[in-house]
């Protein structure tokens, strides 16, 4: 796959504060990248600095190997999809969606083709003359992705684009998405600070957090293999355990030696170790590796959570077999369920 | 809301006794004869046709429209940029200028015409310079140019903040994603700026063109006696003449004239209104 964007060392300031400290990152042809991070942790002004909006303080933005950091953002072969839509509203749908072409100076009939074409895509048939005003925020939403693709851009930039609608519609926007991103065939950069968001669409995601990268991996790769403690914590919820790394496959934690699937850790390195509340199973004591009690249980509609004290520490569990408060349970997990992670820098 | 609604109540009585009750005499007036007593009238047209069959008065109220006219284009002329500027400023320097440009509004017009007369005058400050120079004196007072400049100057601030209002609260995302879509900047401001800042110029239009036509102070200080501009015509129906009934004919005319003018903008503000929502310029009407 033949690299797209590369970041090189992206450092933003802003009245004397870092937003960005000096980000590394390449984006391939294709790809369907996700920026993850909580709000503040600089993932839009990333995606500004590649938009044009925004300048970075020092590094490099090198699209399709030439450096754009002077390139003004009309002139950039990317579009754009903003947070509130930013629609023209004195424009109906069929010219908000013509509008790149027309300054394009296409012909007519291809620019007719073009946005039916879009319209299609997107689901919006028969809109061409509504007013943009008299839309859904879903409507919306469409009109303003097809505006940006109708340009056919190398890249997408989608900021947030489905923070402004309901559960529902944004999971089904969700995926349309990422099917449209499959049938037309380029890169998109989605910023989003929704883990299960980034976890349904994306080939790859990013997870940011204050200024800097945290960890670039495929969901799966994040989701199970969380490189720190903030990237175990942001995305989906966990049971993170302070331990020792005996030797390879072989790890301490909660005073009892276990056999697990990590290695190439130094010998009594200290590390983290993360359990997911869903490796976790209740059982009876007798075949359960910890043991404990059961201090509250939580319906939460598909499954239980049940919080399990032990003697030193509260477990996470989500199961859908219900318990009781206050039995005594044994907790059961496998060699693979146990996610060692180095013990996170500062930060 | 519903519930505040007679709060209204001392004001639609107010508006009936300061505007309806006026508005009626006035249209009393026009449409009846000199010489009647209280409970007897005698109604007629001859007001009106006195108008509409002497040139001199249809000439004048020609002039009034051309003043007005040329008043208005120039303030938007003015206006358009100048607000421009001020709203791409930032902080405490949009705010100064803001009030630099609307300063004039707090001072009593009738002071600040005096002042351009002054100025304007053969001994006045321009002529002063330019005799230092060794040029003129040139005639500047009691033309054209003094006339339309004192409209201008007084009338600009109304255009500026209309279109400012506009402008200013224009979602600047708006002019991202046009950039986003390949419009530079010149294409921007066509495209997506100067439409969505229309109804701001609209209320402008309403704001300056309106009072112009009818006003009388500005002509009469800086266009000397000769310069008889439509309110001018009223004033000295009343006040000289006492002719009140062909003074209250002229000015039921130009209500009239007004009014259409009026439901003309208000029109092709709804028009542009129904295409923009996101639009500025307050409406005042």
């Amino acid at each position: 796959m033949r690299k797209i964007i590369e970041f090189h060392n992206i450092v933003k300031e802003f009245d004397g504060q870092l937003i960005l400290r000096g980000i590394n990152l390449d984006i391939y042809e294709n790809e369907f990248v996700t920026l993850l991070g909580p709000s503040g942790c600089g993932k839009t002004t990333l995606l500004r600095i590649l938009g044009g909006f925004l300048e970075q303080t020092q590094g490099e933005v090198y699209f399709d190997g030439i450096e754009i950091s002077k390139v003004p953002a009309y002139k950039r072969e990317i579009n754009t999809v903003f947070q509130k839509y930013a629609l023209f509203p004195h424009m109906d749908v069929y010219d908000n969606i013509a509008f790149g072409l027309k300054i394009k100076k296409q012909s007519k009939d291809i620019i007719r083709q073009k946005v039916e074409k879009m319209l299609k895509l997107v689901g919006l048939e028969g809109y061409d003359h509504r007013p943009i005003t008299t839309l859904s925020g879903g409507q919306q939403q469409r009109v303003a992705i097809a505006r940006a693709l109708v340009n056919e851009p190398m890249v997408l930039l989608l900021d947030e684009p489905l923070g402004a609608l309901d559960l529902k519609l944004r999971k089904e926007m969700q995926i349309e998405l990422k099917k449209i991103q499959k049938e037309v065939g380029i890169t998109f950069i989605y910023v989003t600070h929704d883990q299960e968001e980034a976890l349904t669409m994306s080939d790859k995601i990013v997870v940011m957090n204050d200024g800097e990268i945290q960890q670039i991996g495929s969901p799966t790769d994040v989701y199970n293999e969380p490189e720190n403690e903030f990237v175990a914590k942001f995305i989906g919820e966990s049971n993170i355990i302070p331990g020792v790394m005996l030797d390879d496959y072989r790890v301490v934690f909660h005073d009892k030696e276990f056999e697990c699937v990590d290695y190439g850790f130094d010998d009594n390195e200290e590390v983290d170790i993360v359990i997911r509340p869903e490796d976790l199973d209740i059982v009876t004591t007798d075949i359960g590796k910890l043991h404990g009690v059961v201090k509250s249980i939580t319906f939460k509609g598909v499954h239980y959570e049940i919080e399990v004290e032990t003697d030193l520490m509260t477990f996470k569990v989500h199961t859908t077999d219900n318990s009781e408060i206050g039995k005594e349970v044994g907790l059961h997990f496998f060699p693979e369920d146990i996610h060692v992670m180095s013990k996170m820098r500062a930060y | 809301m519903k519930s505040f609604r007679e709060l209204s109540y001392p004001y639609i009585v107010w508006a009936c006794v300061m505007i309806g009750i006026p508005m009626i005499l006035i249209i009393l007036y026009a449409f009846t004869q000199s010489g009647n007593s209280v409970t007897t009238f005698t109604f007629t047209i001859e007001n009106f046709l006195d108008f509409f069959n002497d040139s001199v008065f249809i000439q004048v109220l020609m002039q009034s429209l051309k003043i007005a006219l040329i008043t208005t284009v120039l303030c938007i002329l003015i206006g358009y940029p100048a607000a421009f500027f001020v709203s791409r400023m930032e902080g405490r320097m949009k705010a100064t200028i803001f009030l630099l440009l609307t300063m004039p509004m707090w001072i009593n017009m009738l002071v600040r015409t005096y002042s351009w007369i002054s100025i304007l005058s053969d001994s006045g400050l321009i002529n002063t310079i330019l005799g230092y120079l060794g040029i003129g004196p040139i005639q500047l007072l009691y033309t054209d140019f003094s006339v339309s400049l004192g409209m201008v100057y007084n009338f600009l601030p109304f255009m500026i903040i209309s279109i400012f209002n506009s402008l200013d609260k224009m979602d600047k995302g708006l002019l991202e994603a046009s950039a986003d879509l390949g419009a530079n900047k010149v294409q921007t401001f066509l495209r997506v700026m100067l439409p969505l800042s229309l109804p701001g110029v609209i209320t402008g239009i309403t704001l300056v063109f309106l009072p112009a036509v009818s006003s009388f102070v500005i002509p009469k200080l800086l266009g000397g006696g000769q310069y008889v501009l439509i309110g001018n015509l009223i004033e000295t129906q009343f006040i000289s003449v006492g002719e009140w009934h062909f003074g209250s004919a002229i000015s039921l005319v130009m209500t009239i004239i007004i009014m259409i003018s009026m439901y003309l903008t208000k029109r092709v503000d709804k028009q542009s209104a129904s295409d923009s929502v996101a639009s500025g310029g307050g409406r005042i009407w």
